[in-house]
């Protein structure tokens, strides 16, 4: 690779070729073959390739489509919606109210152990805490609140909001407090010396300045949210059904080509959705910075 | 912001503490129920401490604990063999986007692309794509390529922002005393990005053992840890679970401790050669 012998281009593409290659072969390829398949007939955990709109038409015609996404959306609203809040009021504290470097490093530590632990026993972890029997349900009885446990605490859509929340919080706060790092204090500074309260500048000055980290976060909780099937099925008691839910539930029972046709759906949202968003914010030049 | 603190410096410690027991209350759970007497539940009080669930997952056949032993094994494998590759490939791309290039805005996007196309697609479709090609699924192509779908977009914004940030005074100055490439990077540039290149290493064997959306269809035989967990989930009635969620916790902090001392302890081997030097 010396550069006397190669051009600096023929380097970067040859320093790139195996990224590309598996970007291209095991990304775009595959994505395609989704939607090809999609228009594929099908037989008993087979593929005939024979061109088919039966997969499509099922899936305008199903009533069960407009319930899945129904759910999927409201779950996406409450989840974004109290990740934000939350994140936002985590990063604002440990980027503007935590002065030393040291108990920021270790707050920040704190908060990403947790995750050391894989993520299907911190799901299971939620049993003794929100279970009939669960701790939650002992203390209220114990506080003569309640004089039978409470069932919605564990397996409804309570808790897998509360998981979520749970898992996708620093998804949020992490890039949000990148945007809020790379403030200028003496802008804030500035601000104060006009006169502005905390919450002026909050909403005048750091709110306008973190919006590509507001983006940043918005974009993982949606493709968490739209993309996950496996913590709604173990956090509802396999009660909820979301669009990824069914395409698993598909996949499972062999009958990819209406798995596809479905797939390819929550995709083009998905991808429309993050689309839409990155029309705000240039990442590249965001990441540079 | 002020030298004395405000009154919102106190709620927002106290939301803060309210957050920390949040992501940690469920997991202290998790760690005291996996020392649950041999008679207790799942659930709160403690019937006695015992250590009879750890025994349980190292017996052979152990009730509850399905194929546990050998799925650990299978993910440490792939965990390494992806982490080994993302800090490769990773270190490769990053270089490539030293200098401008054309196509080099295809290469960054394809990687944002297969970070936020659900990790559920990507499986799907590749798993697709051998199934149109008339080929089995095995861990050692198709799982570790769909893996990397995941941890290589990481690997490369890890480099684009040490990279980034790199200052490039170092290298010009190494050219000018006559320097060749080979040169730059070994004695210039990989020691400025060291603890990037670990941390690429890392992130690609936390995220292969995490993993399941994109390996899960196309592993071929024999689970993983992420998925056979998710498989015991379902039927789990004694505590064994939260004695694996205990090791598995104990193994994963042992692995960060190590990576972070041994990248520290480079640093300083690093910096006790220099200062040699200049003596």
């Amino acid at each position: 690779m010396s550069s006397m012998t190669m051009s600096p281009r023929i380097a970067s593409w040859l320093q790139a070729t195996p990224f590309t290659l598996i970007m291209t072969c095991l990304v775009m390829v595959p994505l395609a073959i989704i939607l090809a398949v999609s228009f594929m007939d099908y037989g008993f955990a087979e593929i005939i390739p024979e061109f088919y709109l039966g997969n499509w038409t099922d899936l305008f015609r199903s009533s069960l489509t407009v319930d899945t996404y129904a759910t999927v959306f409201r779950q996406l609203a409450m989840v974004w919606s109290i990740t934000l809040v939350l994140g936002f009021t985590i990063s604002y504290y440990l980027v503007f109210h935590v002065r030393s470097n040291m108990w920021r490093a270790i707050f920040l530590a704190a908060c990403a152990i947790p995750f050391w632990t894989s993520g299907p026993i911190r799901m299971i972890s939620w049993v003794p805490l929100l279970g009939r029997e669960g701790l939650v349900n002992q203390a209220l009885f114990g506080m003569g609140l309640i004089d039978q446990p409470i069932s919605w605490l564990l397996y409804s859509e309570f808790s897998v909001i509360l998981v979520y929340v749970n898992m996708l919080t620093m998804a949020m706060a992490g890039p949000i407090a990148n945007s809020m790092a790379k403030i200028s204090p003496s802008i804030i500074q500035a601000a104060r010396d006009q006169g502005a309260s905390e919450w002026q500048v909050i909403q005048e000055v750091i709110i306008p300045l973190i919006k590509p980290g507001i983006v940043v976060g918005t974009i993982f909780i949606i493709t968490a949210v739209m993309g996950d099937g496996f913590l709604v099925r173990a956090m509802s008691g396999n009660q909820m059904n979301t669009p990824a839910v069914a395409i698993m539930n598909e996949i499972n029972a062999f009958q990819f080509p209406p798995a596809a046709a479905k797939s390819v759906v929550l995709l083009v949202i998905v991808l429309g959705m993050v689309g839409l968003l990155l029309r705000f914010v240039d990442i590249r030049k965001e990441l540079a910075r | 912001m002020g030298t004395k603190r405000t009154t919102s410096f106190y709620v927002l410690s106290f939301v803060f503490a309210a957050f920390l027991i949040f992501l940690y209350g469920p997991m202290f759970c998790v760690y005291l129920l996996s020392f649950q007497g041999p008679e207790g539940g799942m659930s709160f009080p403690m019937r006695g401490f015992s250590t009879v669930w750890f025994e349980t997952l190292f017996t052979a056949g152990g009730r509850g604990v399905g194929d546990i032993h050998n799925s650990f094994i299978r993910s440490l494998r792939l965990g390494a063999i992806v982490a080994l590759l993302t800090m490769l490939i990773g270190l490769a791309v990053g270089m490539s986007f030293r200098r401008r290039y054309p196509g080099g805005n295809f290469v960054f996007y394809s990687a944002i692309v297969s970070m936020i196309v659900p990790g559920i697609f990507v499986g799907f479709g590749i798993s697709l794509t051998l199934n149109m090609l008339g080929m089995r699924p095995q861990w050692w192509y198709s799982g570790i390529g769909a893996q990397l779908t995941w941890s290589l977009p990481f690997a490369m914004l890890i480099m684009f922002i040490i990279l980034g940030r790199m200052d490039k005074s170092y290298e010009e100055a190494a050219t000018d005393l006559g320097a060749n490439s080979f040169q730059r990077f070994q004695y210039v540039i990989l020691p400025l990005i060291l603890p990037g290149v670990i941390g690429m290493f890392m992130a690609g064997f936390t995220s292969s053992y995490e993993e399941a959306a994109r390996a899960g269809l196309n592993i071929g035989t024999g689970n993983t840890m992420p998925m056979e967990l998710t498989g015991l989930l379902g039927a789990a009635t004694t505590p064994v679970m939260f004695a694996v969620g205990t090791l598995t916790t104990l193994f994963m902090f042992t692995m960060v401790i190590v990576t972070l001392l041994a990248s520290w302890s480079l640093a300083k081997r690093r910096q006790l050669r220099l200062t040699a030097h200049h003596a």
